[in-house]
């Protein structure tokens, strides 16, 4: 069993009762308890996505909330943050109470609502996020459109901070990016196709850094994706900051290289960066500048993304190849312990969401996900429980693969199967 | 060599002998212009779609005429007039045209990639006539024979391209095309409208035209679009032409023997003067004239056509065993 959060990385049983943990021990008596037998996996707290996108309302022929909480738990992932960038955009009371709804009768993955920063998502005024916050939602974001005045973002900062909550940065100077579609470099020179700066990105997360300084508020900056970027949140962070940030999967193993197919599917926000990007965020892994790895799933449609690269949609889903992606290649190449995977993937992101999650401490609700870090299997999105298949990583051998979730004490996959395949699109 | 692609993309991904394959056969398909009778049986009961999502003159026409001087039937298909306007994807258009029983896709598409991805979803044989900033291959393939036929050869020469680099197919195919070929290639124009790392192609860039011009042997002034300056790439025209348009005054500095291109529409006054888009170095309409002889040998060797020697070697063994069929070059 490992938990960061408590310092262990030990052998031993885990009790779990009325949806707790009770107990860990050597040898627990249980009676007539069910047991499962992790001998050979890794026992952890359940895995924890801060940033996806589970398109409802609006996009129910994307994905649902419920069909995205199965591919959750397909993954690993006991937890999800839900993005608000939906239509309508969650925000208010009631958006947050409709997706913590959805969730609750579909009974799968914990979701947690993340609400808007300005009403719409419009980057004009703040949407409520008072109600937002006390009907449950966990932190604020304009996720997919960044506040583009700074003013407006002041004030998100300075208003969240009554009730520790953080905001949760899309960082992109759109004066910068409009237009472009891939990361501006040789390849999208030789391609024709239109350039994003890493500097769109690295001008804006400044921007909130700074911003954070002056409100003393909780800065959470999103999928971060250049090596200029990681430098300054690395300096706020040494200053003393409330600064913390995530990176993806995609961004940890893929350049901007793999768009001189003109692959639809290595088009996202931010876009895949160079080379020497790529290494400094796996950088600030190993040494601890990031904070947690986010899969940013993003389900589209397979007409969409199945035309010109300048016209197909950004974004790419993430929660079923997660663990597999960053076991291979961040664990199994050595640039990660598993104990320091598990605080990527659990201990941090629920501590800066502020849940209650991320460990197995006895009290602490019976979360739990079971690794199988030896497990090789190749990705094949025909097997995704996800309504969508835009995936880069089609066809990979993968090491590393998440065998049982249980979430407050209900096993829902036991040994790759899930207890609700759901229907299967 | 023998020509093997399906499809003709780009001239990143082809070889110096591909691309001399092609200028070769274009040596045999220059005369049949100049006939009375301009009209040859080779691509006879072929159909050859010219689907046009841009607006082009030159392009279309030059490919429409060499399809039709080879035989083939044709029908073209503008932008405007397609089912695009009406909400259908690029793959259901082409897919449905396909089912028509087409031989032969030429398309022009204002998105990089777009020629490319019709060749995957397509079994027919595509000619990219222009992909957004992508390639232009046919274009390049006509600068590259016009020199050729010019100069002699290419291999040494110092080719200048002074322009919109940024938004230019043109200079992508000809940056590829003119460096297999054995040239050297310096790009000249506003850092503003200079691409990220161009210089990783293994050309020079130059922000003074004035510098490139005693270099070069070949200048190749593109057309600069009035709506850049609303994206603030360079202040005025005025401005861009007193830097960077070619006059009778920046070319005293030229070499004797300079060769003046321009892929067409001109803007005169603005990237070149009418003193030298219609003086003695220019070779602006023979591009043009080559071009069709050009196209048409791309759309022989795509349809499974040979080069001429070759398809010679071919007919002798016909002659000799009485079998298979003639080439009807």
């Amino acid at each position: 069993m490992i938990d960061p959060a408590q310092d262990l990385d030990q052998t031993c049983d885990v009790l779990i009762e009325g949806g707790a943990v009770r107990e860990l021990g050597t040898s627990i008596e249980a009676g007539d308890a069910e047991v499962i037998d992790a001998k050979g996996l890794v026992v952890c707290p359940g895995l924890v996505d801060m940033h996806v996108h589970l398109r409802e309302p609006g996009r129910e022929d994307e994905e649902t909330i419920e069909s995205g909480a199965r591919a959750a738990i397909h993954g690993g992932f006991t937890s999800v943050a839900a993005m608000p960038n939906t239509e309508p955009t969650i925000e208010g009371e009631e958006g947050v109470k409709f997706v913590l709804g959805k969730a609750a009768e579909a009974g799968l993955a914990r979701v947690f609502p993340v609400a808007a920063i300005s009403k719409r998502q419009k980057g004009e005024t703040l949407s409520e996020i008072g109600s937002a916050i006390r009907a449950g939602a966990v932190g604020i974001s304009d996720d997919g459109y960044p506040v583009a005045q700074s003013g407006l973002m002041r004030r998100a900062l300075e208003y969240v901070k009554m009730f520790d909550r953080p905001v949760m940065a899309h960082c992109e100077d759109t004066g910068l990016s409009a237009g472009g579609v891939m990361n501006e470099g040789r390849t999208s020179t030789v391609l024709g196709l239109r350039g994003i700066p890493g500097a769109s990105e690295d001008v804006e997360v400044i921007r909130d850094i700074i911003l954070t300084r002056l409100t003393g508020s909780r800065l959470h900056v999103c999928h971060v994706s250049t090596a200029a970027s990681l430098g300054f949140i690395e300096q706020a962070k040494t200053s003393g900051l409330n600064v913390t940030c995530e990176v993806t999967p995609h961004h940890l193993t893929l350049d901007d290289e793999a768009v001189a197919t003109f692959d639809t599917n290595t088009k996202m926000k931010p876009p895949l960066r160079r080379k020497h990007d790529v290494s400094a965020l796996r950088k600030g892994i190993e040494t601890g500048v990031v904070d947690a790895i986010a899969s940013d799933h993003a389900p589209h449609s397979p007409e969409e993304k199945d035309q010109e690269f300048d016209l197909a949609p950004f974004g790419i889903i993430g929660l079923e190849t997660t663990v597999g992606i960053v076991m291979t290649r961040l664990y199994h190449e050595g640039a990660v312990t598993l104990s320091n995977l598990i605080r990527l993937l659990s201990t941090n992101p629920a501590r800066i969401l502020g849940l209650p999650l991320g460990s197995l401490k006895p009290g602490s609700p019976a979360d739990v996900t079971l690794l199988d870090p030896d497990s090789e299997w190749e990705v094949d999105p025909r097997d995704f429980v996800s309504k969508s298949r835009n995936t880069p990583f089609s066809g990979w051998s993968v090491k590393g693969k998440a065998i049982t979730v249980i979430v407050e004490g209900r096993v829902l996959m036991r040994d790759g199967e899930l207890k609700t395949p759901g229907v299967r699109p | 060599m023998k020509f093997t692609r399906k499809d003709l993309l780009g001239l990143e991904e082809m070889s110096r002998e591909e691309i001399e394959s092609i200028l070769d056969t274009a040596d045999s398909f220059v005369e049949i212009s100049e006939r009375p009778i301009k009209k040859v049986p080779v691509l006879r009961g072929l159909t050859v779609v010219n689907l046009f999502f841009e607006p082009s003159t030159r392009t279309r026409i030059s490919f429409e005429l060499a399809e039709k001087r080879l035989s083939a039937d044709t029908v073209n298909i503008a932008a405007s007039s397609s089912s695009a306007v009406k909400g259908e994807t690029l793959k259901d258009t082409a897919k449905n045209i396909e089912a028509m029983s087409i031989d032969m896709l030429v398309v022009r598409h204002r998105c990089p990639g777009a020629a490319r991805y019709l060749a995957g979803v397509l079994d027919c044989p595509v000619l990219n006539a222009g992909d957004g900033a992508h390639e232009h291959p046919t274009q390049a393939l006509l600068d590259l024979f016009t020199v050729r036929k010019r100069r002699g050869g290419i291999d040494g020469l110092n080719v200048a391209i002074v322009g919109d680099i940024l938004h230019s197919r043109v200079a992508r195919s000809n940056i590829w095309g003119f460096q297999k070929m054995g040239a050297e290639v310096a790009l000249c124009g506003p850092p503003t409208l200079m691409p990220q790392e161009i210089e990783s192609t293994g050309v020079r860039v130059h922000y003074y035209v004035e510098d490139v011009i005693p270099w070069a042997d070949v200048i190749m002034l593109l057309r600069i679009q009035n709506e850049r300056l609303e994206e603030s790439y360079f202040p005025t025209i005025r401005e861009y032409s007193e830097l960077f348009g070619l006059d009778s005054e920046k070319m005293k500095k030229a070499k004797p023997d300079v060769t003046i291109m321009h892929p067409g529409p001109l803007n005169r006054g603005v990237e070149i003067t009418p003193e030298v888009a219609d003086g003695p170095y220019s070779v602006i309409l023979q591009q043009v004239k080559y071009g069709l002889a050009v196209r048409m040998a791309a759309l022989y060797l795509l349809s499974g056509g040979q080069l001429e020697s070759e398809a010679a070697d071919q007919e002798r063994k016909v002659d000799r065993s009485g079998t298979g069929s003639r080439s009807n070059l």
